[in-house]
């Protein structure tokens, strides 16, 4: 396998609109899902749940359960098998399922219910009763609460951050914005739940692990999964042909994806299904952490920025460390002279957090973007022309220049687009009968990011045929739709020529589908491929012959600072008798390099902004802390956007392409929908209402009074 | 698999004699909310009778000692109440409640008499996993010091702070509706309003059915007064979300005099709540906004609120001038 830099590709397929390829399948209910993958005799898992936040599970009673018909065998941590937990490196402490007799939150699993159908497994699940040993336990992220340090914030950056002395930058300022912003704790809720269809074989070689799973990466829940299991990573095979979107929460395996396998292990030969249920999806399968964001900005009066301050608090899980790196944009927003940033956890006996949509960047520009709006307004300055005034020259964190920082034209065009000449500059000045009408604006960043490891296999099929293949997964993103693009580019052929294969360990590695690195990532190592095989094979290759490579890295990324850039454009009307919010209008503007194929991606920048706004407004995990675990853990009681709330909702985006990043000339899209469009939503209702609430959702009882 | 016998009846005696017999009996509408409950354990009945095939499913017209009544039998779909023509006509608040409640899937399938009877959405309640006195009396009520944004205010005991879910029940109740049941001893009909009742130490009873009596059909008498009607409803999303609170009003104006007024909020209590202290107040008086919001704060004298239930207060004082004051400029 050769590693290859691979050279520009012209765009030919590339920037025109095509379809989903799988649209029709998905639309008819062809498209099966993970646990609706055929199997013959399947046995169902159902997954039993701590009831206390934290102690010590004394004793297990399955004696109902297994009395029950259809009901096969019950798992707890007396007789699961056992998972190789001795090396640091590997043992993920999520992972580590039904190894022992601890409970570090309230949810976790604490046994499993196998069963030949999943009514049986459901009601075996409900029959087993378990008897605790409690210990105190802390479950609310409290101002108070005592909190660290962590070595790394997520993925691997640093904690803190500083830059000058932002403290004599403050003294210096004219006018100083001290506040504190807040965002809820949010749950990624995919259409599609959790799921898995898992069979364990013993063959000749030893074992071997099969796996249909709801997952954003093969490659990762195979190489995550194997060492835990004893296993090299070749035995353990998992396919992804569908999934339901993930948001983050399919990023890494979870623990009931291990419950599933280990339940697995003891009826060889069988296939064993799992359905997450939404419920257990508000313990068991991640969710953002709630921040606190304590911002200081000091400004001259003409509101050029002198210090920035940003230190925030955010809570991590006792049983795994997962750090939101929230203050990481604020390194690079903006041109400050003085810049400190600092991230503080608390640890807490919860569910574990993990990724949800841009972490970090949405609660971190949420906060700094509200806080932009305050310093406008205490400068008396248009909340754009503030940001004009801060424009950096080179990246403020690293003091390379920018691959490409278009942030001013995406304010300025949008600003047309929006009709914000039109803008009173005063609050609480517009009525339109019931409703007071406002309007916001916010910055919007994500790091762009090509990840190492991919690697495609480009074959011969003969007849100008080729079959592309990429163990990467579509989670409902168009990659499968734009791979074939960027492959028949690649290869300077029709994308019809193209059967791409993806989704399955038997094919070349992929990086997960995560950090909106995928189509970067995956596409680089198909031009490598096909660049390479066209050398190697020639334009008329015979049937048959292959070629598998991976792409070095473009070396802009070293010498060039690489960022997605937008901005968001809100109307708000707040109801002057019953403070409900709608949002009528809402405009993103974005400079994301080549935009690779303009039907998916504007589906990827409206569903950002519709999180954006449905985070805004709605969405909150209630934890009650006297329990420990999240009450609002339906999609009833957990309330993301309704068809209703989402309006007049418009993506546009700059034409260019970013030569530095990747072959194809395109950043990232998946998350910058979201960032910055909590800000631009709350601002508006500010602007509306004269009213600033500072923290999300905003919610109607804020208006009212 | 749990067993579960399940009858399904073409006749309502039948129906009602096979429910009244066994005390571990249910009666199954539209399912939109007890099939919820069976997965989640909140409840585990025996047998299910299902009440869909009974001849329950007419909106009639026919005449009343005080007018001309509508009668919407039991089984007639929610959707298809708030597209009828005299719904929409001679009782707005009605099919405007109707339309604010649940999504358009959920209104196609759920029933007139299911609506009123839909349990409460009380997190703990659905959450067999903590404690609650609603569905398992002497347990505890574990909403009071927990989540309490969709608390009672009014009327509500130290055993159970809930309240009741349903638009249509509020909107019934500022129209004066009857309800018609059917029991082993006979039909009765009674006041929509004495149809839903207070927790007190009883919240394992949301209303003052015996077990074993139908609802057979919903009366509405017209008036002058309803068809001056309508239904707000404030919630956290546009669709789809219970009430924060929702005011049911009717209003009739002689000049500037309010010569009647009918005022019913929903979210505030484990009952719709008739604002009778209100309506009295209003009753006589010049009609203004200030005399909306000075009546309901006499209603809300009475009001308990914790931290997170206090806006319950302003905004159900602020929903009722608004929903008043709408009827008020229709009638000028």
């Amino acid at each position: 396998m050769t590693e290859l830099l691979p050279d520009p590709v012209p765009a030919r397929a590339m920037g025109s609109a095509r379809l989903r390829a799988d649209g029709p399948a998905k639309v008819t209910g062809l498209a099966t899902y993970a646990v609706e993958h055929p199997a013959d005799d399947p046995l169902h898992l159902w997954l039993v749940q701590s009831t206390v936040a934290r102690g010590r599970l004394v004793d297990l009673d399955t004696a109902a359960a297994l009395a029950h018909p259809g009901v096969v065998s019950v798992l707890d941590h007396t007789n699961a098998p056992r998972l190789v937990t001795d090396d640091p490196d590997t043992t993920d402490p999520e992972l580590v399922v039904l190894q022992d007799d601890r409970v570090a939150f309230r949810g976790q699993i604490v046994a499993a219910v196998l069963a030949e159908t999943s009514e049986a497994a459901r009601e075996g699940a409900a029959l087993v009763t378990a008897r605790y040993e409690t210990e105190p336990h802390r479950a609310e992220l409290r101002d108070d609460s005592p909190a660290y340090a962590p070595e790394s914030v997520n993925p691997d950056q640093p904690t803190d951050s500083d830059d000058g002395d932002v403290e004599a930058g403050l003294a210096e300022a004219d006018v100083v914005v001290d506040q504190t912003y807040r965002t809820a704790y949010e749950h990624n809720n995919p259409l599609e739940p959790h799921a898995l269809s898992v069979t364990w074989l013993e063959d000749d070689d030893g074992p071997r692990v099969t796996l249909v799973d709801s997952t954003q990466g093969v490659h990762p829940v195979a190489a995550t999964l194997a060492p835990m299991l004893g296993l090299e990573k070749d035995r353990v095979r998992v396919r992804a042909p569908y999934v339901g979107g993930g948001f983050g929460s399919k990023g890494l395996p979870h623990a009931p994806e291990m419950a599933a396998v280990l339940a697995a292990r003891t009826v060889p030969g069988r296939a064993v299904k799992l359905a997450v249920t939404r419920q257990q999806m508000f313990a068991l399968t991640g969710y953002r952490t709630a921040t606190v964001s304590h911002f200081r900005l000091g400004a001259r009066a003409d509101g050029t920025l002198l210090a920035i301050d940003h230190q925030v608090r955010e809570q991590t899980s006792a049983l795994k460390e997962y750090a939101e790196q929230t203050a990481t944009p604020t390194r690079m927003l903006y041109a400050a002279p003085h810049r400190r940033t600092r991230h503080r956890l608390v640890e807490l006996d919860v569910a574990v957090p993990s990724w949800m949509r841009a972490p970090g960047e949405m609660p971190g520009v949420y906060a700094h973007e509200i806080a932009m709006d305050e310093l406008a307004i205490a400068c008396g300055l248009d909340p754009i022309e503030l940001r004009l005034r801060n424009e950096p020259d080179v990246d403020p964190e690293t003091g390379k220049p920018f691959s490409g920082r278009r942030l001013v034209e995406c304010l300025e065009r949008g600003a047309d687009l929006f009709g914000w000449a039109d803008r009173t500059p005063e609050p609480r000045a517009t009525a339109d009968g019931e409703w007071w009408v406002g309007t916001g604006v916010a910055s919007a960043t994500y790091p762009t990011m090509t990840q190492a490891g991919s690697q495609a296999r480009v074959s011969a099929l003969g007849g100008g045929r080729y079959s592309v293949a990429v163990g990467a997964v579509d989670i409902g993103t168009g990659a499968r739709t734009v791979l074939a693009q960027i492959a028949a580019d690649a290869l300077g052929c029709a994308v019809e020529a193209v059967d791409l294969e993806i989704a399955d360990t038997d094919l070349p590695m992929a990086t997960v589908a995560g950090g909106s690195s995928g189509t970067s990532s995956w596409g680089s190592a198909i031009v490598a491929a096909a660049q390479l095989f066209r050398r190697d094979h020639g334009e008329d290759p015979d049937s048959g012959v292959h070629t598998t490579a991976s792409a070095a890295q473009s070396p802009g990324m070293e010498q060039y600072a690489t960022h997605a850039f937008g901005a968001v454009f809100a109307q708000t009307r707040v109801h002057r008798y019953t403070g409900e919010v709608r949002v009528p209008r809402l405009l993103g503007v974005y400079s994301v390099g080549r935009v690779l194929n303009p039907v998916t991606a504007r589906s990827q920048l409206l569903g950002g902004l519709t999180m954006g706004l449905s985070a805004a407004l709605f969405e909150e995990s209630h934890r009650d802390p006297r329990f420990g675990h999240v009450v609002t853990q339906d999609l009833a009681t957990y309330h993301v956007a309704s068809h209703a709330d989402v309006r007049g909702i418009e993506a546009v985006w700059l034409d260019e392409e970013d030569p530095h990043v990747n072959p194809m000339g395109s950043r990232g899209i998946g998350e910058i929908g979201i960032v910055g469009t909590a800000a631009a939503v709350a601002n508006a209702t500010f602007h509306a209402t004269g009213v600033r609430v500072r923290q999300i959702p905003v919610t109607a009882d804020r208006f009212v009074g | 698999m749990r067993e579960l016998a399940y009858l399904r009846p073409d006749d309502v005696g039948a129906a009602v004699a096979a429910v009244t017999d066994n005390p571990r009996a249910q009666y199954l509408g539209g399912g939109t909310n007890l099939v919820d409950h069976l997965k989640l354990g909140v409840t585990s009945p025996e047998l299910l009778v299902d009440v869909r095939r009974l001849p329950l499913d007419e909106v009639e017209e026919v005449a009343g000692e005080d007018g001309p009544v509508l009668r919407v039998g039991a089984n007639v779909r929610n959707s298809d109440v708030a597209a009828h023509p005299v719904v929409r006509s001679v009782f707005p608040a009605v099919a405007r409640a109707l339309l604010s409640g649940a999504s358009g899937q959920i209104r196609n399938q759920a029933t007139t008499a299911g609506n009123l009877l839909q349990r409460t959405r009380c997190v703990y309640f659905q959450d067999v996993t903590t404690p609650c006195n609603k569905r398992e009396p002497g347990t505890g009520c574990s909403a009071i010091g927990g989540y309490a944004r969709y608390n009672a205010i009014l009327g509500a005991s130290e055993a159970c702070v809930t309240t009741h879910p349903s638009d249509l029940a509020v909107a019934l109740a500022a129209l004066d509706a009857t309800v018609v049941v059917r029991g082993a001893e006979g039909e009765r009909r009674l006041p929509v309003r004495e149809l839903h009742r207070l927790p007190g130490d009883r919240p394992e009873e949301d209303t003052t059915l015996a077990h074993g009596e139908l609802i057979t059909a919903v009366e509405l008498t017209a008036g002058r007064l309803t068809r001056r009607s309508t239904y707000y409803k404030a919630r956290d999303r546009a669709s789809y979300a219970f009430a924060l609170v929702s005011v049911a009003g009717a209003l009739q104006l002689d000049g500037d005099t309010v010569t009647d007024v009918r005022l019913a909020w929903g979210g505030v209590a484990h009952r719709p709540w008739r604002a009778t202290v209100a309506e009295d107040a209003l009753r006589g008086s010049t009609f203004s906004e200030e005399a909306v919001l000075a009546a309901c704060d006499r209603e809300l004298a009475a009001a308990v609120t914790s931290e997170d239930s206090a806006f319950k207060v302003p905004m159900v004082r602020n929903v009722s001038a608004l929903v008043l004051g709408r009827l008020a400029k229709e009638d000028r």
